[in-house]
């Protein structure tokens, strides 16, 4: 259904680019949920406006790749088709709830317009559908709920919303970025589990972007590791989480918390997140990483590929047993 | 509401006492008295000006002149120092004047800033967004009078039409149609030239709203619909970046008074600024506190309506 390729979006800083994303491929199949995943800052939110074709350009610039959708290439489409495809086809979610909704209309007329844009239904029925949109997503009373602004809602109630408005006209692939990162825990647990109801229910390919590996073992069913703009591990959920190849993504799974490992201190990653104006030579891991070899830190390996789908871009073998690296 | 309309009404006929008490002292604080305006003036003599300051209670304690200035105001018997017509109608009479410049003035600044700054903002960075800003920042400091007189200038040598005071004298016996020309001719340019500091503030004022309300997360929601780019930017941003207008647009009402003195007295025009300057100049208190008096009652109402139209518009205020 959807498949990127090689996709490179830059960003003028002074004195330079800043690589934000730098060659990322990652196909998503029809009725399937695929997960980016990374730390802030690593391009996630740049590819997903990017696929919408709201990237903010300037400062942004594509600078390569492609994007098929349904057989079409959407970084060639006009701007007028573009219009069809965003809402109808493709929808997303956005990370800020609290700011995504326009003060000034009421959500009502926020779902509404959702529709009126793609398909023409009288206004009666449009009251209808939006009602059932917001009962879809678990609001409470709907039809008040539908004449509120949406500074009368709590923030996991906004996100509902936006879910609505982004389901209302079914579209085939949602893009979620990161939906429950500005929420509290107890909502962000009601989110995610709508997620994965509204994903079963409608069969619709699902993009769901976190940086929290944790949210990702209850959906996913394709993993994509990305790290500095580029993808360093993939493949099925069940391959990353039992046999982790590259070792960020270890280092990924080393911080989450668990119930075995309560107590203990937890396990953070040293170092921080490349610039992307200054991304390390070589691969961009290797100041952070514990199996860096010399050669790491000059030459960038390929993708190995470990059977299956699963392929990470670092060659190290990693002994479960031993808990160590070799080659 | 109700109850934040009463409130409201009661806030602002309190804050109309105290600016009715506090100008009242700052006038007669400030230096100068009426009965020394022309010391020179042959016919100012002692016995004059001692029956002058009795009649205007000048000769009582401040309060009670307060009490009898206001007294008079409120029962329309206040009479102008100079010429003893009264005031109200003295004024009312500038204010007819002056009512056309404001109206042609505050139109022209109104319906011209919001389509150059919303342009400005929409192509940022582009050739007219610059020409845009270079002109702005021109009229913002050229000073006023400099700008009139190079408009006049202008105007009087490549039309070869008087723009000075109202209308111009001897035309009686001409047609309605010139006379109603040479009306429009006179207004026209002092108009113009109240209207251009103001069209260069307002408009970079709504380009510089128009760009933040741009990067709000939800024209990005608006995009992500699948919206056209004018449903973006004319529904969903320009909704957003009207908001702070509203407040501006009920202080238009003080402008009447104060944002003429310049002008009128430039082009010779008899409206009220001109009145005003000229009152104080002779030290014609009851001109000078009942204009003040107006103008404090126009500031409250404007801050009133605002309010109002406040609530009307932006969902988040309701009380
Ligand atoms: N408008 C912009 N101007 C300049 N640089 C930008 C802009 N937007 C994003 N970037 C850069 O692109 C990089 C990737 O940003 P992106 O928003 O995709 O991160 P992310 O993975 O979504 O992180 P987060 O988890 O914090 O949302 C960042 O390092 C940022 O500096
Ligand atoms: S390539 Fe080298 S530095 Fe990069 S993750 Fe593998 S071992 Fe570490
Ligand atoms: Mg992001």
């Amino acid at each position: 259904m959807l498949s990127v390729k090689d996709l490179k979006v830059y960003f003028q800083v002074d004195g330079g680019f800043s690589r934000a994303v730098d060659g990322v491929s990652f196909e998503i199949q029809d009725g399937e949920t695929v997960c980016l995943v990374g730390e802030s800052g690593c391009g996630k939110s740049v590819s997903a406006l990017t696929i919408m074709g709201i990237l903010p350009q300037p400062p942004g610039k594509i600078i390569g790749g492609t994007i098929f959708f349904k057989g079409q290439d959407l970084l060639l489409m006009k701007e007028e088709e573009m219009q069809k495809v965003r809402g109808n086809h493709i929808a997303m979610v956005f990370q800020e709830p609290m700011t995504s909704l326009n003060p000034v209309f009421t959500i009502g007329d926020q779902i509404e317009e959702a529709i009126r844009i793609h398909e023409r239904i009288d206004e009666a029925e449009m009251r209808k559908r939006s009602i059932q949109a917001l009962k879809d997503v678990g609001m409470p009373s709907p039809e008040q709920r539908i004449n509120d602004y949406p500074h009368q809602l709590s923030g996991g109630q906004r996100q509902r919303v936006m879910i609505a408005m982004a389901l209302a006209c079914n579209p085939d692939l949602v893009i979620a970025d990161e939906p429950t990162t500005a929420l509290d825990v107890t909502v962000q647990a009601q989110i995610l589990n709508l997620f994965k109801d509204l994903q079963q229910k409608r069969r619709m390919s699902l993009l769901y972007i976190t940086h929290d590996l944790g949210v990702v073992a209850k959906i996913a069913d394709q993993i994509y590791v990305m790290y500095a703009g580029i993808i360093l591990e993939k493949g099925a959920a069940r391959d990353i989480f039992y046999n982790p190849c590259h070792p960020y993504t270890r280092a990924l799974l080393a911080s989450l918390p668990s119930r075995s490992k309560r107590g203990s201190k937890l396990y953070s990653i040293p170092g921080s997140v490349p610039d992307p104006a200054h991304t390390p030579k070589g691969c961009p891991f290797h100041p952070r990483c514990s199996f860096a070899l010399e050669s790491c830190t000059s030459q960038f390996p390929g993708m190995s590929d470990w059977g299956n789908g699963h392929f990470s871009r670092c060659p190290v073998i990693y002994d479960k047993e031993a808990g160590k690296g070799g080659n | 509401m109700l109850s934040f309309i009463g409130r409201s009404v009661i806030q602002k006929i309190v804050t109309l006492f105290f600016v009715s008490i506090v100008s009242f002292l700052i006038i007669h604080m400030a230096p100068g008295k009426p009965s020394q305006v022309d010391p020179l003036n042959p016919k100012f003599t002692p016995e004059m000006v001692e029956r002058f300051r009795k009649e205007f209670h000048l000769d009582k304690p401040l309060y009670t002149q307060y009490f009898y200035f206001y007294h008079d105001l409120f029962t329309g018997k206040t009479v102008s120092w100079k010429d003893n017509q009264p005031v109200l109608a003295k004024i009312f009479e500038r204010f007819l004047n002056s009512l056309p410049l404001f109206i042609v003035g505050t139109i022209l600044t109104w319906t011209l800033s919001f389509p150059v700054g919303i342009r400005s903002a929409l192509h940022r960075g582009g050739l007219y967004d610059r020409s845009a800003t270079f002109f702005s920042y021109l009229f913002i400091s050229i000073p006023g009078f400099f700008f009139a007189y190079i408009l006049i200038i202008f105007v009087v040598n490549s039309f070869h039409v008087p723009v000075i005071g109202m209308e111009t004298f001897g035309l009686e016996s001409l047609s309605w149609q010139r006379m109603f020309m040479d009306r429009i001719w006179h207004l026209l340019i002092p108009s113009i030239l109240g209207a251009t500091g103001g069209i260069a503030v307002l408009s970079r004022y709504v380009r510089s709203q128009m760009l933040e309300v741009e990067g709000q997360d939800y024209v990005r929601t608006a995009k992500a619909k699948g919206l056209t780019a004018e449903q973006v930017h004319y529904k969903h941003a320009l909704r957003n970046a009207l908001l702070p207008f509203v407040t501006m647009f009920g202080l238009i009402l003080p402008g009447l008074i104060g944002g003429s003195v310049i002008i009128e007295s430039i082009f010779s025009w008899p409206g009220m600024g001109r009145m005003a300057y000229e009152a104080i100049l002779a030290r014609d208190y009851p001109i000078i506190l009942t204009v003040n008096f107006i103008s404090a009652v126009l500031v409250l109402g404007g801050t009133f309506v605002s309010d109002l139209l406040y609530m009307v518009v932006d969902p988040r205020i309701r009380l």
